[in-house]
């Protein structure tokens, strides 16, 4: 089996069947960042180019070290929006960058659907690191993989997303997974927080913290992204964090043997109470580690996807022994 | 110079006409309608299995010149609307210098009358600079040949500017046209807010933004007895307040965008900026209600809207993307399409929509009928010829439509203004 | 797929396998040493029969090994049966040792090189040695068997199955008919 297309927008138009294949490559892959020599030659020669359009320093060096571990050229160009608006555009600047023969684009963008675009724009396949409110696929995904080595499986799980819906692409990737994957979702945050239609999108929806957390078996809380926020959606973090924060008192009201994820970089003390971001049953660094594996995952599986789209000129090996 | 356009269907709400009938037009003027006219040295257009009907008059139009001559100029505009079934049209005053004045007024006439394939009316701005502070001289661009004033493209945000607006041009008879839109509920949303800006997580301008100017502007209209005409009307909340409003005698009128009631925000799931546009498409229960609307007569007329940008203006990201779309060329199949072959409405309230009431808003004299002595303008109709889209071929410079490559049922097959054939299929 | 020939049996292979085991001590002094690697997938039970034989002969276990070479690959881009990726565990160090790669079928070599590349980037093993249950001929690279259970003459056209009992439910290798 592979993936049906050499591009990774979102979750949103991925099977389960593909999900699963993804995780369960990530935890083939995942052996390689354990060796002593941490480098496989998979995608030798193939030159990776790491975009990113806002920052970030542990998605893309994620990324980074996920090309490298494959043994990929990697080259990483940031700049900041504002920036672009002014010069070239973005279709511009990734044309001309593909031009040096460039196999794979890994876009991050303030923009909603401005990796969707540059499919449209150039022939190399593109991976979506997070694109304005919309999806960032591979977080959902290595969450995803930390949950099942946590809980051994997703299906039937009561996962809760605390937090800043409206403007949380994390959240959205999320629940795409975790309802495809046959998980039960429920979402809570500030009623300036929770976008129309999010129920729609198969998650209950409350605008109760407790509510959400009881029974839960993992408690996903999100960041509160203040640089997206140009108006007040909630009069202050202290408020924010007294109706909305994770803290001992609230996660007692989750299953005993509950975790605590958070897709980073924490706001401590606001969606997280400042001792409980490291306690026993946080798995955030999991994450973190988790992620080199599933973006090695997807490189790979991308790879492979973008050569059967090529024809797979190849004669059969008929094994190859 | 005469024409005889014969054995066509003439369909005239004016008049109460729909039946087969010869057209005679002698100097520019309709000079007689009868069911057999002898040629008698007369140029002859024969209109079997067409539909004749009063010109079409587009009343929301950006021809961009002056300013944005790469956009759209007055002479592509105007062909543009040839193509599509229009014998008049009115361009919206956010030009570069903004018409606001009469020199700019008349700049554009001028150049309309010297380039320009069908007739321009002017629409001047409510204020100077469509800055929504201070009055323009609504007398003067009114002198200049205005028909209308409007801010279009911004909304008139001060409820006691819009007062004034409709006291000073209410003067004239001069209807004032508001873009109906609360821009702090709207935000910087660039698609209407529902299910489908949340999933794509896209900013949302969601439908009250609308609906509040709406009945803002209902109660002034209603308060001063002044005409206020809705552009663009997209919500069913604001069909609403319009129809009710209606009943109650408030001398309102509104337009709808054919974009509006053939696409819905579902149709952005491309992130395609041809879907990108103010007010955004909105949602299916939305675009139900303006079909109702269309059907009742709450809709007073069809306008396009027609806002042309450069290719590489379109090409950017969704958020970047400047609003509109062009329309002129793929109006008329879209009516005739989705509102009469559908069965929702009939031939003689579709040229009402598309002629005789915008002639009426806005008091065009000579135009919007067929009765004789009228101004010879007049637009064919082919209802069975099958078109696709194609925007490549488009007289106007925009190319950004949503509608490329699909098939429709009916489009123009003439367009005479002053007895001239400017465009023929 | 048409079955051309039955080539081993139960009976044979376990002979063959047991073979391979007491030649694997013969050539090697000091057992202690020694490390089986299967690859994936029918290589694996092969090394632990191998191990299991050796074991009944010696007392010994050799700790094993398993190894999937789709990471290394050289024909990701040409490939047309798509490869998935499978987990590779080696839980001892590959340092010294004398480590013998197993494998069911040598056909062109190039399994064996990618195999060989991967072990070498888990260390650096005193020997790799290469155990395979058929040698098949045709190779594409200079790699030869240590040990071979049968050496088959074959076209290039026929494909050789080896089944096995716990993989496959039964013992059996056959040549088939190529697809081609």
């Amino acid at each position: 089996m592979q993936l049906r297309s050499k591009h990774l927008i979102g979750i949103e138009p991925l099977t389960r069947d593909e999900i699963q294949l993804i995780l369960d490559t990530a935890d083939s892959f995942k052996e390689v960042s354990t060796r002593e020599i941490k480098k496989v030659p998979t995608l030798r020669g193939k030159t990776i180019v790491t975009l990113f359009y806002e920052a970030s320093t542990r998605t893309r060096t994620s990324f980074e070290l996920a090309a490298k571990r494959l043994s990929a050229d990697t080259v990483s160009i940031s700049t900041t929006a504002s920036s672009v608006q002014k010069g070239e555009t973005l279709i511009d600047t990734v044309r001309n960058i593909e031009s040096m023969a460039a196999d794979c684009f890994i876009v991050r963008h303030s923009c909603s659907g401005a990796p969707l675009l540059l499919t449209r724009a150039c022939r190399a396949s593109i991976v979506n690191a997070g694109d304005g409110s919309h999806e960032h696929p591979t977080q959902a995904l290595l969450d995803a993989m930390t949950i099942r080595e946590r809980k051994g499986q997703i299906e039937g799980l009561r996962v809760a997303i605390i937090g800043d819906i409206r403007h949380s692409r994390v959240a959205r990737s999320n629940i795409h997974l975790l309802t495809k994957m046959g998980a039960e979702v429920r979402v809570a945050g500030p009623g300036t927080l929770l976008p129309t239609g999010i129920g729609k999108l198969g998650a209950t929806v409350t605008t109760d913290a407790d509510e959400a957390i009881t029974g839960a078996d993992v408690v996903m809380m999100l960041r509160i992204q203040q640089e997206r926020m140009d108006r007040s959606f909630f009069p202050s973090l202290r408020e924010f964090a007294k109706l909305y924060g994770l803290n001992r008192e609230r996660m007692k009201r989750a299953s005993p043997d509950a975790i605590v994820m958070h897709p980073g970089p924490i706001n401590r003390g606001v969606e997280i109470d400042h001792d409980l971001a490291d306690f026993e049953r946080s798995v955030i660094l999991d994450q973190t580690a988790n992620g080199v594996a599933v973006r090695m995952a997807v490189l790979y599986l991308i790879s492979q996807a973008a050569a059967g789209a090529a024809g797979g000129a190849g004669t059969p090996t008929g094994g190859a022994h | 110079m005469k024409l005889l356009i014969k054995n066509g269907r003439v369909v005239d709400p004016s008049q109460d006409l729909d039946d087969t009938r010869d057209v005679l037009i002698v100097e520019g003027k309709i000079a007689k309608i009868d069911a057999s006219i002898p040629e008698a040295g007369a140029q002859v257009l024969q209109a079997v299995g067409r539909v004749i009907a009063p010109g079409f008059i587009d009343m929301h139009v950006h021809l961009r010149e002056p300013g944005y001559e790469d956009k759209e100029t007055i002479r592509t505009g105007c062909a543009a609307a040839a193509a599509g079934g229009f014998t008049s049209i009115c361009c919206m005053p956010n030009t570069n210098p903004v018409n606001d004045s009469r020199a700019v007024t008349e700049y554009i006439l001028a150049r309309a009358r010297e380039e320009g394939a069908v007739n321009v009316y002017a629409i001047g701005a409510i204020t100077r600079g469509s800055q929504g502070d201070l009055l323009s001289e609504i007398g003067d661009l009114r002198a200049g040949g205005c028909v209308a004033i409007s801010d279009d493209g911004k909304p008139v945000s001060n409820a006691l500017i819009m007062r004034r607006a409709l006291e000073y041009a209410g003067m004239w008879k001069m209807p004032v046209i508001d873009h109906c839109e609360d821009l702090n509920l709207a935000e910087n949303g660039v698609m209407h807010e529902g299910y489908y800006s949340t999933v794509l997580g896209l900013k949302g301008i969601p439908g009250m933004s609308e609906d509040v100017m709406v009945q803002r502007n209902i109660l002034i209209a209603s308060a001063t007895g002044q005409h206020v005409h809705i552009a663009h009307l997209s919500t069913a909340g604001a069909i609403a307040a319009v129809r009710e409003a209606k009943r109650r005698g408030v001398h309102i009128t509104c337009e709808v965008a054919p974009h509006h009631f053939a696409l819905t925000d579902k149709d952005v799931s491309s992130y395609d900026t041809s879907t990108k546009m103010k007010p955004p498409l909105r949602s299916e229960e939305d675009r139900q209600a303006l079909l109702a609307a269309l059907k009742d007569g709450t809709v007073d007329c069809i306008a396009t809207d027609h806002a042309p940008h450069t290719y590489d203006e379109k090409n950017v990201e969704y958020d970047y993307a400047p609003f509109g779309i062009v329309g002129l060329e793929t109006a008329v199949s879209l009516s005739l399409d989705r509102l009469v072959h559908s069965g929702l409405i009939s031939m003689t309230r579709l040229v009402g929509l598309l002629s005789t009431n915008p002639a009426r808003i806005l008091g065009l004299k000579g135009k919007g009928s067929l009765r004789i002595g009228s101004d010879a303008d007049v637009t064919l109709l082919n209802p069975q010829r099958k078109i696709t889209v194609d925007a490549d071929r488009f007289r106007s410079k925009g190319r950004n439509t949503p509608f490329n490559g699909w098939k429709l049922k009916g489009a123009p097959a003439a367009t005479i203004v002053a007895g001239k054939i400017v465009w023929q299929e | 797929m048409k079955i051309k020939a039955r080539i081993m049996d139960r009976k044979k292979i376990q002979r063959a396998i047991a073979r391979i085991a007491q030649e694997i001590l013969e050539r090697n002094k000091s057992p202690e040493d020694l490390a089986l690697v299967g690859i994936r997938t029918r290589g694996v039970p092969i090394a632990e029969r191998i191990a299991s034989g050796i074991e009944s002969e010696e007392g010994l276990k050799v700790p094993i090994g398993t190894l999937d070479i789709t990471m290394y690959r050289d024909d990701l881009s040409s490939s047309q049966e798509r490869a998935e990726v499978h987990r590779t565990d080696i839980a001892f160090s590959v340092n010294d040792k004398d480590v013998i790669l197993v494998d069911d079928v040598l056909f062109t070599g190039r399994t064996i090189r990618a195999a060989m590349d991967s072990l070498i980037d888990f260390g650096r093993p005193r020997t790799i040695q290469l155990a395979v249950l058929i040698d098949r001929g045709h190779r594409e690279l200079p790699i030869r068997a240590d040990y071979a259970g049968k050496v088959l003459p074959t076209s290039r056209k026929e494909v050789v199955q080896v089944q096995l009992e716990e993989i496959d439910g039964q013992d059996e290798v056959l040549i088939v008919e190529g697809e081609a």
